[in-house]
């Protein structure tokens, strides 16, 4: 065996790849479908935690740590699992594109199915180098200076996050919804098969597929048309996404520099077939007669896999006669998008929405760290929203501003904030919810006494709309559903004159802002069902120092 | 471009006439298939109706002894012997459950908090009514409630779905799937979705836990009946005292029992605080469901059951007494049976 060859046979490659692929996506649906809290039949006195370690995948994801690591100068957590992925990369290159990555394969899959505009010599010429692939490398740039100036919009495009984002939000509520529909179609026939069969399907996809409750989430469709829209482009240039626009990509890429797996080509053995070029998937050029792209190459092994007259081989510390090692970028561009990432901060940030006229439903989840640090770390992966067992979080439109598009707000009337729950708080993967315990939210210390629980906000009547106070009814439920104790919401006796003159006594509520907590409990059961009697805003949020309103509020008793 | 002749279109110019007749005939057969269904849909069209809703109305009472009393109090250490000494004189389990039925038990399973913080019915007390009825030999005991927080979170937090599972109860969580509409024939309640479990049951076990509330005073026994709900059961506070008479008179239990081993004294229905709570140690369980909530009223918080307006529609309504004097009560102390 020469020196450096690879011991097993290439041909097999290919097939123990796909193996991988397969295994890391059926993982990370698994995960996926795991982020959801099911419950259990076992008593539990403090936390309650997810049984899975289910944002294994985010924290595995090297541009998450590093633009984590830009931004908060620090590595949260797991971030440190991104090692796995990266360190190996130095020595190989970019096998987590070809192997793991979850967006990738599903890319290698849209990739291969028949498509019109990739036949014949179409389908090979697709397959060429283009310097459009370069592209990624500048987003990386701009992205990595945006994470730099503390923002991190890396978490827009980078794979894994968009992927949880898209398929969470996006994809699988509208699963869920159809597999209910057809249900409920069947349960509803007087045919007993059909009936029988029903109830088998619905054995077998609840507690996995099927969620407990439907989901609902704002941005949903917009978030699955990107998705869709990233898969269809597949058809014209198999995995244009990971080839031009993906910043973990550019980012292992670059890199794999000194990586000492490569591509030899032998321009004797070689008869000019192609074959390397029709399921190569980063378009790297293996062919003979051309350079081949070290940094756009997935290592899917189909162009040795192809070849039938070993014309191409992978080895370790190859001869790089025929290898362009790093990407070719140009110094202009490069320094246009340095600059791109550079002056997006100042821009998003230098508006009053963001200073000084924030929007005052920005609620944030509990835990979550002040705007600042939760925007230089939140990536937008949705796992929180995932997660939440009211469906409560939904992903923002412009709540936060352009600049924090999908992060997470607490939507009351959608579902408030158990206020035992800390599951959100369990999956953010970057710390941008902080993970907190239940006795922290709570406020209570470990002693057993009482600190300042977590709030998020503050409750506020609108009175014209509140029965009590409009109507000469009765209503309790806000201060029924009140979870703090002494209850945040209080009732006085006032005579009221109804619409026929009549003197009632009724009693009305109050809000007192030493209590409340801004959970959302009473506007998600108001029972003014479209626009609540009472609602929250941010105000009063412990995570900032400046969203303020009362003078002091209860110090904690120590 | 050419075309194979194989996917030509076929040729619109019959060759003869027997082939002209015939397509005519065809088209004459769809052109009037097509106007049959036309038709055919037009008469069905009607303005939308909500589906009418059933209205399944039973009573889930035993039939009176006059020789046992209606009302038992009992005061144990334990929780679980309380149940068994509570139900002893009125007869035992077998006088309400018989072999082959199925039970519902129906706890207050409502807000996410463990069971020292008594906003939930005592799990003990939960789980020996279940093993009861087991040995009653019911062929199914089911523990539901539609919780008002979260309902995983509540039926694992109560510790309530352990309890009740360990004794073998099948433990049903509030699924969207699993309501019926119906007519409740009420005053002020209508057509309203009730879980399913409510409606198939032979008999059903009424297991609430005394708590303090601020709309009525207390929540005891006759309140429960809000968990078999879906739907926007918060506007029922704006009539609560008509809704719950309403609810009381479709709800007929075979047995309520009142768990008083925890009380929620304050800052209810939710509570939160080890300090709202007060240990008393007491069950009362009976057949007269007027006459337990007007008890506990009276014993825990010193109500006079004429200021809850709700037991006296449900005393109009026959559902009970609210006179104790009138109510064959036997009072069993801790230490005593």
């Amino acid at each position: 065996m020469a020196r450096g060859e690879m011991g097993m046979n290439q041909q097999k490659l290919q097939k123990v790849r796909l193996a991988s692929q397969v295994l890391f996506f059926a993982l990370f649906v698994f995960l996926l479908l795991k982020s959801e809290f099911r419950g259990s039949f076992k008593t539990v006195q403090g936390d309650i935690r997810l049984p899975y370690p289910v944002s294994i995948f985010l924290e595995a994801d090297p541009l998450a740590a590093v633009v984590n690591a830009l931004s908060s100068h620090a590595l949260y957590r797991g971030l440190l699992w991104s090692l796995i992925i990266l360190i190996p990369t130095f020595f190989l290159g970019r096998f987590f594109c070809g192997w793991v990555c979850p967006l990738g394969s599903l890319n290698h899959f849209f990739g291969s199915l028949k498509s019109e505009r990739k036949r014949g010599r179409q389908r090979l010429e697709s397959n060429r180098y283009r310097p459009w692939q370069k592209l990624k490398y500048y987003v990386l740039a701009a992205l990595l200076v945006a994470a730099l100036f503390g923002s991190l919009l890396a978490g827009l495009m980078d794979p894994i996050a968009l992927t949880v984002r898209s398929l969470a939000l996006g994809v699988l509520p509208g699963v869920n919804y159809a597999l209910n529909s057809i249900l409920d179609t069947l349960y509803g026939t007087q045919v007993a098969p059909l009936k029988f069969a029903a109830n088998a399907v619905h054995f077998l996809v609840r507690g996995t597929l099927l969620s407990f409750r439907q989901p609902y989430f704002r941005q949903g469709l917009i978030l699955g048309l990107v998705f869709a829209s990233i898969m269809i482009l597949n058809l014209r240039i198999t995995r244009f996404w990971c080839r031009a626009l993906c910043p973990l990509g550019a980012l292992l890429g670059a890199v794999s520099r000194w990586s000492i797996l490569g591509l030899e080509k032998r321009r004797e053995s070689c008869t000019d077939c192609n074959r390397c070029e029709i399921d190569c998937q980063g378009g790297d050029d293996p062919m003979p007669g051309a350079p081949w792209r070290k940094a756009e190459c997935h290592l899917c092994f189909n162009c040795v896999g192809h070849c039938p007259e070993a014309g191409i081989r992978f080895r370790f510390f190859p001869e790089r006669t025929e290898t362009v090692e790093i990407p070719e970028l140009q110094r202009r561009r490069l320094v246009a998008s340095l600059a791109t990432g550079a002056v997006l901060v100042p821009i998003l940030r230098s508006t009053p929405g963001f200073a000084t006229a924030r929007d005052p439903r920005l609620i944030r989840p509990p835990g979550a760290l002040d705007e600042d640090s939760f925007l230089a770390r939140c990536i937008r992966c949705g796992e929180c929203m995932k997660v939440c067992p009211n469906n409560a979080l939904q992903p923002t439109w412009l709540e936060a501003g352009l600049e924090g598009m999908w992060s997470p707000v607490l939507v009351p009337r959608i579902g408030y904030c158990e206020p035992t729950c800390v599951l959100c708080s369990q999956v953010c993967p970057t710390g941008a919810i902080w993970e907190i315990a239940q006795s922290e939210k709570l406020g209570q210390s470990q002693e057993g006494g009482s600190g300042a629980p977590i709030r998020i906000g503050t409750a506020f009547y609108d009175r014209g709309r509140c029965l009590p106070w409009a109507m000469a009814r009765e209503c309790i439920v806000c201060e029924e559903w009140c979870p703090t104790s002494p209850k945040a919401i209080y009732l006085l006796p006032a005579e009221v004159i109804d619409s026929s003159g009549e003197t009632r006594q009724v009693r009305q509520p109050y809000v007192d802002p030493e209590k409340c907590i801004g959970c959302g409990a009473c506007e998600y059961a108001c029972p003014v069902q479209n626009q609540p009697a009472i609602y929250v805003t941010s105000i009063g949020e412990t995570r900032s120092r400046v969203n303020q309103f009362i003078l002091s509020r209860e110090r904690p008793r120590s | 471009m050419e075309l194979a002749e194989d996917k030509m279109p076929s040729n619109p110019h019959p060759q003869s006439r027997r082939e002209a007749i015939s397509r005519l005939i065809g088209l004459g057969a769809l052109g009037t298939a097509t106007a049959g269904l036309g038709i055919w849909l037009r008469d069905r069209s009607r303005r939308p109706e909500q589906p009418a809703a059933g209205s399944l109305h039973k009573d889930f009472s035993v039939p009176p002894d006059p020789s046992l009393p209606e009302m038992v109090v009992a005061r144990a250490e334990d929780p679980r012997a309380l149940v068994r000494k509570a139900l002893d004189p009125l007869g035992g389990i077998r006088r309400f459950i018989s072999a082959g039925e199925t039970v519902v038990v129906k706890p207050n399973i409502g807000w996410d908090r463990t069971a020292e913080q008594a906003a939930n019915t005592n799990p003990q007390v939960v789980a020996e009514v279940v093993k009861l009825c087991r040995e009653a030999g019911a062929a199914r005991v089911i523990v539901t409630d539609v919780s008002i927080n979260e309902a995983r979170r509540v039926y694992q937090r109560s510790g309530i779905a352990e309890a009740a599972r360990s004794e073998g109860a099948e433990v049903i969580l509030p699924e969207e799937r699993g309501f019926r509409e119906v007519d409740l024939r009420g005053d002020v309640l209508t057509t309203w979705p009730v879980l399913e479990p409510f409606l198939i049951a032979d008999k059903i076990i009424n297991v609430p836990v005394a708590k303090h509330h601020s709309l009525t005073g207390v929540t005891l026994g006759m309140k429960n009946w809000y968990g078999i709900l879906g739907g926007q059961r918060h506007r029922l506070h704006q009539r609560i005292h008509e809704s719950l008479a309403d609810l009381a008179e479709f709800m007929r239990p075979t047995l309520t029992i009142i768990d008083a081993f925890r009380v929620l004294i304050r800052n209810g229905p939710s509570g939160g605080s080890l300090g709202d709570v007060e240990l008393r140690r007491t069950l009362i369980a009976g057949t007269d469901p007027v006459a337990l909530d007007a008890y506990a009223a009276q014993a825990f918080w010193d109500l006079d059951s004429g200021r809850l307006h709700y037991l006296r529609i449900a005393e109009e309504k026959h559902l009970g007494t609210r006179d104790l004097q009138k109510v064959r009560t036997k009072v069993i102390e801790d230490g005593q049976g």
